[in-house]
């Protein structure tokens, strides 16, 4: 599924970094707990979280995420922006609950890490 | 070479800025993807655990060809029961501590995983000392 289809499917909206038509995700991982994010091996997953601060963004850094989606409509502080566009993290937020924006991503196709 | 960082308790704002400094060093030495992601992974937890639990501490990163050596040092609490410590979802975490993301106590699982030789030792009362070498072939 391509970004900018799940972007349309969460009416969500990208405050950083820069797509390609056809860049496409094929697994998400939704987690408020950065711990847990971070026992996933793979890389090319995108982080479905409603933990709006700097250390999900730093997550996202470790993890080697390219696309990280807040839900839950939270408006992220600066700091957090800032951080996303230094890394070339592509921050997508979604008025959705996690619940939501889970359970249509799923029944777009969109598989589980695990 | 040798990169040494300071690390203050409780600052959460700048918690993980020395693991992205070694991240960007492991990248810029073309290191492997995949190693890079387990050293920056336990680093990171090992980073976020001073700054949870800590007062203030030492991270000291030595990398080779050969293989990454962290050692972490910090003045703090220390740890009463390591093997309590070891156990997946055990955790002491303050309420501040998991509104930041963390305190799912897979910290030290999550480090013990990624390490290839991983030593911990605790004196309560005066702090942890955490030793973490990852192989880079």
């Amino acid at each position: 599924m391509t970004i900018q289809e799940i972007v349309s499917l969460v009416q969500g909206k990208i405050l950083t970094g820069k797509i390609a038509p056809e860049e496409s995700i094929e697994y998400c991982f939704a987690s408020d707990l950065m711990s847990d994010v971070l026992t996933v091996c793979r890389s090319d997953f995108m982080l479905l979280t409603g933990l709006s601060n700097v250390q999900s963004i730093r997550t996202a850094e470790m993890s080697d995420l390219k696309y990280v989606l807040l839900v839950r409509g939270k408006t992220p502080p600066k700091e957090m922006v800032d951080l996303a566009e230094e890394n070339g993290i592509v921050l997508i937020i979604s008025p959705y609950s996690m619940f939501k924006a889970s359970g249509l991503l799923y029944g777009a196709g969109i598989k589980g890490v695990f | 070479m040798d990169l040494t960082f300071q690390i203050q308790g409780g600052d959460f704002t700048s918690a993980g800025t020395a693991s992205s400094e070694v991240r960007r060093t492991l990248k810029e030495l073309g290191v492997d993807a995949s190693v890079i992601k387990r050293v920056v992974v336990a680093l990171y937890e090992a980073e976020v655990n001073i700054v949870a639990h800590a007062y203030k501490g030492e991270i000291m990163a030595q990398i080779s060809p050969e293989q990454v050596f962290l050692r972490l040092t910090d003045q703090g609490p220390g740890i009463p029961d390591i093997e309590k410590a070891m156990t997946p979802g055990y955790s002491t975490a303050s309420q501040e501590v998991r509104e930041m993301g963390f305190g799912a106590g897979m910290g030290l699982p999550n480090i013990c995983r990624n390490a290839d030789v991983f030593n911990i030792h605790s004196v309560p009362d005066k702090g942890t000392t955490v030793e973490i070498t990852i192989q880079i072939n």
